[in-house]
């Protein structure tokens, strides 16, 4: 796959665990080699689900050299990192026919805003159809090219991604405000206005 | 870290919230005959639950079916991210209420894995002991409400229920709950068995084979039963595997795929056992997988009971309270009732999981529910639904 980008993070608590990611174009040709490969074979995509990253600043230690009197030296300096948030959504495969697994995909979005996409990988693993439509309905992140992307638990006409870590739960956990003055005036406060981006701090 | 841009690419169709769900096909010009939408459920006593399949009829066949999820969702992931890992523990039970030993279990493991806690022997054993007991009443009662929904009005299932309760006495007399167990914690089991346990189990153990040949004398051959369940809502391996069905449901299908040969967790790989296997993958072959699967548990159990070991039934070292594994991630699974229940555990080091998600083996096993059902009458999804086994604890979390 020419061009594909591929980085593997590592996972301090379980090692064998570490996952795989792969950006947004080359995720389908990916995993259709996952898929495919007759080493790998991973035939089985068990667990598909969406991770919600926040704005972060993460601080590092980096080595630097300084001269100190006329002798350098060297130093360890905390640099802060500002990792910008977004989603994820992991798909954790394994093989049936060879019995090996997990490898960890991932898959990122640009940012934490109301429009951001991932490719679906439904047309290669058909048991990611249902829980794709979780991770859009419960996270905000649509799927390219899934068959059927449609709110899977929560009802047609809510607005929100309840499982994004800003998510304000309604006072009354009605969406639509009940006809009474106080109720509505809290609700108010809650949906001030829909078409603001959320989590674009 | 600099952030990738991918262009969006303009061959995929973006998802919406627009309608894109129209089930109802409009009216063709050619205008043979009229199609019928039924939706079946929320409240129906077939869907074992509050589950909606929205069908469409041609005459008594079903040409589409969609499942309408959601009526039970409580967002369970959202409340385990804002609780202690501990916490999270009773509340797991309510995921399949049929099955909360080892919903425990799965959950129990996978902190296991994450933190590198280890289990004590006895309660590795009891753990088998009590995961087997609750395959045994799980499958026992999806036998009865199958036969239950195929017309057989209550005897079948009144039998079930009888051998579940010996079942949930045990459980009742261990954890102090019938069905809402909470028994397992991180590092093993709460408490240790009450005097005379082991021997009522046994003779529970021992009654069981007693109960299935009878069970299987009225049913396994019944005519009735026969003509409801062969051939009906067949199931391929390739559409099995790809669409990611688990357990009873996958190897009913004829894929030899069982995690507790597997994966080998707990102590599995200490038992003898065998993993029946379906060739046809229709409903007869699903009810027949059960019967078998529970006589295999019946091994397990004798073996489990015979072989149990003395000592402590906790890690001693283990803190329950202010509990903070390692930052890091984890997916762990085990071999529920249902098929693959796992759990994908984000820790930051805190004492609460960033990321807390359940893979429910009810959900997905639905993936192919339309393919199972298309072409066949409405009297037959209720069968196929029958089979699938599910609880919409599970489902819809």
């Amino acid at each position: 796959m020419p061009g594909a980008r591929i980085e593997v993070t590592r996972n301090p608590a379980v090692p064998e665990q570490a996952s795989l990611r792969v950006n947004r174009t080359h995720a389908v040709a990916a995993a259709t080699v996952l898929r495919d490969d007759p080493e790998l074979r991973l035939d089985y995509a068990s667990n598909v689900t969406g991770v919600d990253w926040l704005d972060r600043v993460v601080k590092e230690k980096v080595k630097v050299r300084r001269l100190v009197d006329g002798e350098e030296r060297e130093f360890e300096d905390v640099i802060e990192l500002r990792r910008p948030g977004h989603l994820e959504a992991v798909y954790h495969l394994y093989s049936m026919e060879l019995k090996h697994g997990p490898v960890v995909l991932r898959l990122r979005t640009e940012n934490r805003t109301d429009r951001v996409w991932v490719p679906s990988l439904t047309p290669v693993w058909r048991s990611c159809e249902f829980q794709e439509r979780e991770v859009y309905d419960l996270y905000g992140i649509e799927f390219a090219g899934h068959p059927d992307l449609r709110r899977l638990l929560m009802w047609e006409g809510f607005r929100d991604h309840p499982m994004r870590k800003d998510y304000v739960a309604p006072d009354d956990y009605e969406y639509e405000p009940t006809p009474h003055d106080t109720v509505l005036a809290r609700a108010r406060e809650h949906y001030p206005a829909p078409d603001k981006p959320k989590g674009a701090a | 870290m600099i952030m990738e841009r991918d262009p969006v690419p303009v061959d995929l169709p973006m998802g919406s919230e627009g309608p894109g769900y129209e089930l109802l096909a409009k009216p063709g010009a050619d205008g043979e005959t009229d199609l019928l939408e039924v939706a079946m459920g929320p409240h129906h006593p077939s869907t074992h639950g509050v589950f909606r399949m929205d069908v469409v009829l041609d005459g008594e066949r079903v040409v589409k079916l969609k499942p309408v999820f959601g009526y039970l969702h409580r967002n369970h992931e959202k409340i385990a991210e804002g609780a202690t890992y501990l916490s999270s523990m009773p509340y797991t039970d309510r995921l399949d209420y049929f099955c909360s030993m080892t919903n425990n279990w799965a959950y129990a493991l996978t902190v296991e894995k994450l933190a590198g806690l280890r289990v004590p022997e006895r309660a590795e054993y009891l753990r088998v002991i009590l995961a087997e007991l609750t395959r045994l009443q799980n499958h026992v009662c999806l036998v009865g409400f199958l036969v239950q929904d195929m017309g057989a009005s209550g005897t079948p299932l009144m039998y079930a229920f009888r051998e579940r309760e010996k079942i949930l006495d045990l459980f009742e007399s261990l954890s102090g709950s019938r069905m809402m167990c909470n028994f397992m914690r991180f590092g093993g089991c709460r408490c240790d068995l009450p005097p005379g346990w082991v021997e009522a189990a046994q003779r529970v153990v021992d009654h069981y084979p007693r109960f299935l040949d009878e069970f299987e004398r009225f049913l396994s051959g019944n005519e009735i039963l026969m003509a409801r369940t062969q051939g009906v809502g067949r199931l391929t391996r390739e559409l099995a595997v790809s669409a990611g069905v688990t357990g009873p449901m996958l190897r009913a299908a004829g894929v030899n795929y069982d995690l507790r040969k597997v994966d080998r967790y707990g102590i599995y790989d200490r038992f003898q056992f065998r993993v029946p296997l379906g060739e046809h993958g229709d409903t007869y072959d699903r009810y027949m997988i059960r019967v078998l699967e529970m006589r295999e548990s019946v091994g397990i159990l004798r073996q489990a009971l015979r072989d149990l070991p003395e000592g402590p039934v906790l890690d001693p070292k283990s803190r329950l309270r202010g509990f903070k594994p390692p930052a890091g991630e984890v997916y762990g699974r085990i071999e529920a009732p249902k098929g693959e229940l796992g759990f994908y555990l984000i820790s930051e080091g805190g004492t609460m999981p960033y990321r807390y998600r359940v893979r429910p083996p009810s959900l997905i096993n639905l993936t192919i529910l339309e393919d199972l059902c298309r072409g066949h009458l409405v009297a037959d999804v209720v069968v196929i639904l029958g089979s699938v086994d599910i609880v919409l604890g599970e489902v819809d979390r």
